[in-house]
């Protein structure tokens, strides 16, 4: 296994009693990189991630993080990552700083290495003028950069981030994406669950896209968008009742159609043209927009679902 | 400087830090760190603990061995010969105990891994199960410790003992509340709501208090009562806080109710490892 490989999985499975939550995945992860899991709620990302957390145990196949087995090296990997929680798992009791001490006892840094790690990523976590505050009372944005500052306590390789930005304002979700731009930027390898295609997009250089429990396309976010979509997409909505009627009369233009309850999609290289040709049916939608495709459309195309019900 | 790299302690690094294999977490730094992390949030919550913890056991020797004990010196002459103050106060520093180890041991658990589910946090790091729950079993255990020495200190100055052999109740409270302690965290860590912790208060706590031989001999109960103060730990915890508080040797009876403790303690911490694994790590 090369020294690159921070992650590797074969035919990765974890099963509960009868249900299937991850479903015998190959993935690979190379140092240094961000890389994504993309997926709607219960495609087997958390699932996933827990074993690779070293907290899961694997049902069926090979894990390989940082060239060690979960089942006989537990403590030695989970040494070396750092784990943010989709949920902030916070001492609310306690005031930021301790928060962070405590944390950094259960890698068994020294006093003064905890105090110098905590001053840091205090800093890092643009929380300092917060420190002696309890935890209770912040906002969730500060919540969860004050999770994930803890989670880097012990200087980790990998950091496990699982839904990193839901439930944020989009404010918020901008400076955490910022604070992970900067942790990639000094080599820290990260892998990412997320439901949001935006995210997806921004922080992974790679990801797999996740549903029921398989891995259904992998590749860079352009890649997957060049292989799966079209360029642009053009969005015609129409009265909810009349929708149905005109379904025919735009099938056929562009490459390819796609229904939803609230409005069609037509996959084009050029959206205007495609528009212009709508218009030349007779066709007459309440409104039309044209965008570039996205992460969206290629689970749609995948799946034939939207990612977020 | 750099957030996640950081720079390396120049005052005796841990090999904790930085690129690499990590230096191995000893038993004793993994339990000293979830023992500090205890007592952390402890130095910010616990004046919310005293009333349950040192007014209550006060209330009672107040109202049960002074009040009521004057009633039952003057009528029949205390308990067994000695004055009632001093039957009832070495119950009360048992049950002082269990209410301790209750207190610690349900909702405070539960919370653990449901509300904020902090040990799922442990869990993440090099931590594993047993020192996850180790630690937090000790802290209880030095609470119990902490709490039933300043009980008994109180209680000594009411003229409540007789022998200072009551100093080896401190050990006996530790076991006692211990004893409920270990198999309600595995309680804890198998309900699916937080419901069943007030059935355990009315049907568990509460009548084991009052048949557990701490306001009144057990012989003095129902035939069919009885045997519900042999098989739970409370009246053996009774029985040996009574004997240390009169300095009686306890003979084989006093090895038999440290057993039934023991076992108890034992067979918790193996149900709650259990527990603890199915809900945490699975």
């Amino acid at each position: 296994m090369s020294e690159d490989v921070l992650l590797r999985a074969r035919g990765l499975t974890k099963r509960f009693g009868d249900f299937t939550a991850v479903d015998g995945i190959d993935v690979e992860v190379r140092r240094g990189e961000a890389f994504g899991f993309l997926g709607p709620n219960g495609a087997g990302k958390s699932s996933t991630m827990r074993m690779v957390g070293c907290v899961s145990p694997v049902t069926e196949g090979e894990l390989r993080i940082l060239g060690m087995d979960p089942a006989s090296d537990g403590p030695a990997i989970r040494a070396r990552l750092g784990v943010c929680p989709q949920r902030d798992i916070l001492d609310e009791d306690l005031t930021v700083e301790e928060n962070l001490w405590v944390y950094g006892r259960f890698f068994g840094l020294t006093r003064h290495e905890v105090r110098e790690r905590a001053d840091d990523l205090l800093e890092f976590a643009q929380l300092t003028d917060r420190r002696h505050d309890r935890v209770e009372p912040l906002s969730g944005g500060m919540k969860r950069r004050l999770t994930i500052a803890r989670s880097l306590m012990n200087t980790p390789e990998v950091l496990l981030l699982d839904e990193p930005t839901t439930g944020l304002d989009p404010q918020a979700r901008h400076v955490l994406w910022d604070r992970l731009f900067r942790l990639k930027r000094e080599g820290v390898t990260l892998i990412v669950t997320t439901h949001y295609m935006d995210e997806a997009e921004q922080l992974c250089d790679r990801l797999v896209v996740m549903d029921h429990g398989r891995i259904v396309a992998e590749g860079s976010p352009r890649a997957l968008i060049a292989e799966h979509s079209t360029r642009e997409v053009l969005e015609l909505r129409f009265d909810p009742d009349e929708q149905e009627r005109h379904v025919d009369a735009v099938s056929g233009v562009g490459e390819r159609l796609e229904v939803l309850p609230d409005r069609l999609l037509v996959y084009a290289d050029d959206g205007d043209t495609a528009l212009a040709e709508v218009h030349a049916r007779g066709v007459e939608p309440l409104s039309s927009l044209v965008r570039r495709s996205s992460l969206e459309d290629v689970f749609l195309h995948l799946t034939g679902r939207t990612l977020v019900d | 400087m750099p957030a996640a790299t950081g720079q390396l302690s120049e005052v005796t690094p841990s090999g904790r830090l930085g690129a690499g294999p990590r230096r191995p977490l000893s038993v004793a730094e993994r339990l000293g760190a979830v023992v500090a992390h205890h007592l952390t949030v402890y130095r910010r919550t616990w004046k919310g603990s005293i009333i349950g913890r040192f007014l209550s056991p006060l209330f009672f020797l107040l109202s049960m061995g002074l009040g009521l004990g004057t009633l039952v010196d003057d009528s029949a002459g205390g308990v067994d010969g000695i004055p009632y103050l001093q039957y009832v106060v070495p119950g009360i520093v048992a049950v002082q105990a269990m209410w301790l180890a209750f207190g610690e041991s349900t909702y405070a658990v539960f919370g653990y891994i449901r509300w904020n589910q902090m040990y799922a946090a442990m869990l993440a790091t090099p931590l594993r199960v047993t020192e996850v729950l180790g630690g937090h079993l000790t802290v209880i255990a030095f609470h119990l410790g902490v709490a039933t020495t300043i009980f008994i200190a109180v209680a000594a100055l009411f003229g409540s003992f007789t022998s200072w052999w009551v100093l080896l109740a401190v050990p006996v409270g530790v076991l006692t509340g211990m004893a409920f302690a270990a198999p309600t965290f595995a309680l804890a860590a198998t309900l699916e709501s937080d419901n069943g912790f007030s059935l355990l208060y009315r049907f568990v706590v509460t009548p084991l208090m009052l048949f557990s031989g701490i306001f009144f001999p057990i012989d003095q109960l129902p035939l069919l009562l009885q045997p519900v103060a042999w098989v739970t730990p409370l009246w053996h915890g009774v029985e040996l806080c009574r004997d240390a508080a009169t300095g009686t040797p306890p003979g084989w009876a006093g090895l038999g109710h440290l057993a039934v403790l023991v076992l108890y303690i034992g067979v918790g911490w193996l149900l709650a490892h259990r527990a603890f694994r199915k809900r945490l790590v699975s």
